[in-house]
């Protein structure tokens, strides 16, 4: 196991350090109390860093951590102290396009929360277990958004009524609520 | 019922980021859960009221048994809906619910249903969730749609097959093992991240067998792998194979080096990196091939990827600390980071900046950090002092500049973590660079006039009186520590009041100046400075046995503090006064070993196990208490109990050796493991004709020892005394065996005599060794003076590195060594070791050991020991000889 790329643990969170979506896969935090003091120690040690254009990364309490930022939202990834850097970026990478790509494109906390089956499914997609599962943002957002395809044609393929369905739907939704 | 929340918010609105999960509740959604039941489902609130539930999970919110059991029996009733959207749903909750058991059984056949289904996500899924929440027993049911799926078509399919034997491989390997076909047939899937999982199953499937693979490796090298994932995968199995045949070839080239320098060439950047670190991270690398990897390194220092500057930046730093040389072409550009905005990177290039620099480049470099010091967070600071003082053991010949750009840092703002290191380099430095003492206290006189941290204050006044009295002229620093007893708080006032009585104690024509001083203390506020104004004054004052006091005032303390409480803490005021010899000396090791624990798996419930025992006392105790070995004296040292049965067998014994003066005892630790079993009368028969001045005077048998109860029995032998005898003892287990009946407990009243053979036990030379450390190595040796010192030059003969050599000649003295010279610094050819003991009668050693590798593996080493006992001192040479 330990000679397989593993991932840490994957997180969402907003401008303020709040959780938006998480998801652990190591028992490194075993309570809820650790995981947070786990993110706050992140987000207060990255966040008057300019981490809008490419991915930045830092090493902490023997982790090493790379993020992402857009709008009000804070992207993570956390990996071993020994882990490459560049294939965890390759996670980080595949999550921020994922989520661009399933919000359309209107990428902030408010589109995240609306649509946070979303971005859970996403997440689901990218790592199972800590082991990688997908890093390819097409793929992903294929698996999640597309409901009744062939696995594997990427969301770009979508046919036009496929895709003025989910739109139309998205926009009914918005409205009821 | 979500009203009032809403209400509250309602004033600001506008300013209130709106979220769809404001003033959620958990009751409220549980409630709303009950649509789960619909006989008409509707598919998308379903979906809205999974999504809240996860929400909830997420933000850290738990169900109790009952809320989740009730959550997990509503969302089974969901597979009657064929809404793909929420049955996507239903998997991710059903896996964050993880249900018992029992519960699992109810989703079973809906899943597997999902998992022969034609729809490839419902296929992928359900695996995965199947996987993750079933035990072994179903495995067996679902073993065969497993292996289908792991040679589907679809690659979405495959891979969740392949990743869930990943998983499950850790709980029935013996399942998964039977898959390897299959996985074998994956490795050669067009799909990229189906090739990475099945080579990541494959290999972990194999992985004990080194044979096998050996042969993957060599035959995927040769091959194309085409997913960058998994040709990272096979980089690591590579070089894995490299470490573990790097023995068997000592000359000639490294097999497989070529695919290494061959993928340094891969498009992919991770392939690159990943093959570019496992370069330089194989044992002894030569500088010839370190070549390429550095210039792809090199390339991406220059990046304008944050990331693959870090990664490059972190590996040179790492080569750096054993091949400075290879990195010095990386300079320039290293010098263009430290203005990085990533201030990670910056300090990793200056810190790899100082491991290459040459000593002309010194004082640039040190321009340079002091503009960069000014704007990095304290943890980063830490570092870069650290490197810095390296650096200045490194050039002494520098350490004008280094020492002053250190008292420049102590001068400015800084947290205690920073300044502590600041003052721990120059400690060091003025230790082990004498040119630089005279310099370095007075910088910590200044720094102590303007000191917030009272710890820092009194370490430093200490270390003052030590090497102040020895300077050419210790009376400048009087006035910068008498200061302190006017204008500091009460601890730093006492502390500052020893350091004066100790340049009076130590330099003759100060005293009756100091003595001046010290009367004028005796008006102070606090107790503890009176008190110690009067001590010195009436001790150093009075004529006669001078050079006594001294050792008593300021000589170490030989024993070791946590000891010396817990002595005071058993100590009953009684007409016997307390003796400061009764203290046992033995350093306990536990508390390290303990140490190293936490960091790894949590034990989840209860706290952790209760600490055992100080074994030292309990054993003093558990001896003193048999009247056979009473009259032994004073226990000098008990060993760690060494096993003389392998793990599993029917009676398990270990031996812990307790060396007194004119005599060892053997104590037998038995456990039986046989529930249908009742030993009796147990002894252990030692044979010690191999142990010549050993004879047998005593033993004490075990009346009974049932299953599962530890019990322990002894044999003791008379030894001359005080002398380090050795010698070789087999040992034979006897007993009467009685049948117990299991439904009863009860034991028959017929035994039968019986015999287990037992591994043999030496009394080494170790075990006449205490290990007890020392403080301050340096003066601890300077102290014992060279008059019964020894040096002697000893072949070592070929070894696998230095590491291995150090702990060998560590383990054979049985001594402590001291400020971390055991560590071995990985490829370095020679190293300092620095140990200390006392040796059986109570006799001071410090040894000195030197190292160095010469040739391909032949180690040599240059033994010094020092004690107080000439005999001594050659009886350790004696030891590493015959070892």
């Amino acid at each position: 196991m330990e000679l397989c790329p593993l991932v840490k643990n994957i997180l969402l969170l907003d401008s303020e350090g709040k959780r938006i979506a998480v998801k652990y896969y190591s028992d490194d935090w075993p309570t809820n109390a650790a995981k947070e003091a786990f993110e706050k120690a992140v987000f207060a040690k990255t966040q008057k860093t300019n981490a809008r254009t490419d991915a930045e990364i830092t090493m902490f309490d023997n982790y090493v951590v790379v993020y992402k930022f857009v709008q009000d939202l804070h992207f993570f990834v956390t990996g071993g102290e020994n882990e490459n850097e560049i294939i965890l970026a390759a996670v980080l990478q595949g999550f921020y396009d994922a989520v661009g790509l399933l919000l359309r494109g209107t990428v902030d906390k408010k589109e995240a929360l609306e649509n946070l089956d979303l971005i859970l499914l996403c997440l689901d997609e990218i790592v199972d277990g800590g082991i990688i599962l997908e890093t390819d943002a097409n793929v992903i957002t294929g698996k999640v958004a597309s409901h009744s395809m062939d696995a594997g044609a990427p969301l770009t393929e979508q046919t036009i009524t496929q895709a003025l369905a989910t739109a139309r739907e998205h926009l009914t939704r918005s409205l009821l609520k | 019922m979500a009203q009032p929340f809403l209400k509250k918010d309602d004033d600001h609105d506008d300013e209130v980021d709106y979220s769809p999960f404001l003033g959620i509740e958990k009751g409220a959604v549980l409630q709303e859960a009950r649509v789960f039941n619909d006989p008409q489902l509707d598919p998308r609130r379903c979906s809205q009221v999974i999504t809240k539930l996860l929400y909830l999970l997420n933000q850290g919110e738990t169900f109790t048994k009952v809320e989740a059991t009730e959550v997990f029996f509503a969302v089974t009733k969901l597979f009657q809906s064929r809404d793909l959207g929420l049955r996507r749903m239903v998997y991710v909750i059903i896996k964050e619910l993880s249900p018992s058991a029992d519960e699992v059984i109810i989703v079973t056949s809906s899943l597997m249903k999902d998992m022969t289904s034609k729809t490839d996500m419902y296929r992928a899924n359900a695996i995965r969730v199947l996987c993750q929440i079933t035990d072994g027993t179903l495995l067996t049911q679902i073993e065969r749609y497993l292996k289908q799926a792991i040679v589907d078509k679809n690659p979405v399919v495959a891979s969740a097959a392949l990743v869930s034997g990943i998983h499950l491989l850790q709980t029935n390997p013996e399942i998964v093992k039977r898959w390897s076909n299959e996985v074998q047939e994956a490795v050669q899937s067009r799909a990229a991240l189906v090739q990475f999982h099945a080579l990541a199953l494959l290999h972990q499937i194999r992985q004990n067998d080194r044979l096998a693979v050996n042969k993957l490796v060599s035959s995927l090298t040769r091959g194309s792998v085409r997913s960058p994932l998994a040709q990272c995968l096979l980089i690591r199995y590579t070089s894995q194979v490299i470490r573990e045949s790097a023995s068997n070839t000592q000359t000639g080239d490294r097999p497989f080096y070529d695919f290494l320098e061959g993928c340094l060439r891969h498009k992919a950047e991770m392939v690159i990196f990943e093959a570019a670190r496992a370069i330089t991270e194989l044992n002894g690398v030569t500088s010839r091939e370190l070549t390429s990897a550095i210039t792809v390194l090199q390339l991406f220092l220059s990046s304008t990827k944050p990331v693959l500057r870090f990664a490059a930046v972190r590996t040179l730093n790492k080569v750096a600390m054993t091949h400075p040389i290879a990195v010095t072409n990386c300079n320039i550009d290293m010098e263009s980071l430290i203005s990085d905005q990533n201030r990670s990177i910056a300090t990793l290039a200056i810190t790899t900046l100082l491991k290459t620099g040459n000593e002309s480049s010194v004082d640039r470099l040190m321009k340079q950090i002091t503009t960069f010091m000014s704007d990095i967070a304290d943890e980063f600071k830490i570092v870069v002092i650290e490197a810095i003082r390296s650096l200045c053991l490194k050039f002494p010949l520098k350490h004008r500049s280094l020492m002053s750009f250190l008292s420049n840092i102590l001068r400015e703002e800084g947290g205690f973590e920073y300044k502590k290191a600041i003052v721990d380099s120059i400690v060091i430095l003025i230790r082990d660079i004498p040119e630089a003492k005279e310099s370095g206290l007075l910088h910590l006189c200044e720094f102590i006039e303007d000191c917030e941290f009272t710890y820092l204050s009194t370490q430093i006044l200490h270390f003052l009186g030590i090497e102040g009295p020895k300077t050419s002229d210790p009376s400048k620093y009087i006035r910068y520590i008498y200061n302190r007893v006017h204008l500091e708080n009460a601890t730093v006032r006492a502390g500052a009041v020893s350091t004066l009585a100790k340049f009076g104690a130590m330099v003759d024509s100060l005293k009756p100046r100091i003595f001046v001083l010290l009367r004028r203390c005796l008006f102070d506020t606090d107790d503890e400075v009176r008190d110690r104004a009067t001590l010195y004054l009436n001790t150093l004052g009075a004529d006669g046995a001078v050079e006594d006091m001294k050792e008593f005032l300021f000589g170490s303390l030989d024993i070791p503090l946590v000891n010396f409480e817990r002595s005071l803490k058993n100590y009953e005021p009684s007409e016997e006064s307390f003796d400061i010899n009764s203290v046992p000396k033995e350093v306990k090791i536990q508390a390290l070993a303990e140490k190293k624990a936490p960091g790894k798996k949590p034990t989840g419930l209860g706290g952790p196990p209760p600490a055992p025992p100080s074994t030292i006392d309990a054993y003093e105790k558990l001896l003193s208490s048999i009247p056979e070995f009473a009259n032994f004296g004073k226990l000098f040292k008990s060993s760690a109990p060494v096993e003389l049965t392998e793990a599993e067998t029917e009676y398990a014994v270990n031996v812990v050796k307790h060396i007194f003066d004119g005599h060892v005892v053997f104590q037998y630790n038995c456990t039986n493991t046989i529930p249908e079993q009742l030993l009796e009368n147990v002894t252990v028969i030692v044979d010690a004709s191999e142990a010549e001045e050993f004879a047998e005077v005593a033993s004490k048998p075990l009346r009974s020892l049932p299953y599962d109860s530890p019990g322990q029995t002894f044999v003791a032998f008379e030894k001359p005394e005080g002398v380090p005898a050795v010698g070789k003892f087999s040992n034979m287990l006897r007993f009467i065996v009685k049948e117990v009946d299991p439904s009863t407990g009860e034991a028959e009243d017929d035994g039968v005599e019986d015999e287990y053979q037992l591994e043999e036990l030496e009394v080494v030379a170790a075990d006449y060794m205490l290990k007890v450390g020392v403080s301050n190595f340096r003066n601890a040796w300077e102290s014992m003076g060279p008059d019964c010192e020894r040096v002697d030059e000893y072949d070592l003969g070929p070894r696998e590195n230095l590491a291995e050599a150090v702990n060998a000649v560590i383990n054979l003295l049985g001594m402590q060594p001291c400020e971390g010279t055991e560590v071995v610094p990985s490829n370095s050819r020679s190293h300092t070791c620095l140990l200390s003991g006392v040796y059986i009668g109570n006799v001071k050693v410090l040894v000195r050991l030197q190292f160095g590798i010469d040739g391909p593996k032949d180690v040599a080493m240059k033994l010094a020991v020092r004690s107080e006992d000439e005999a001594v001192s050659d009886a350790i040479h004696e030891i590493v000889a015959s070892g």
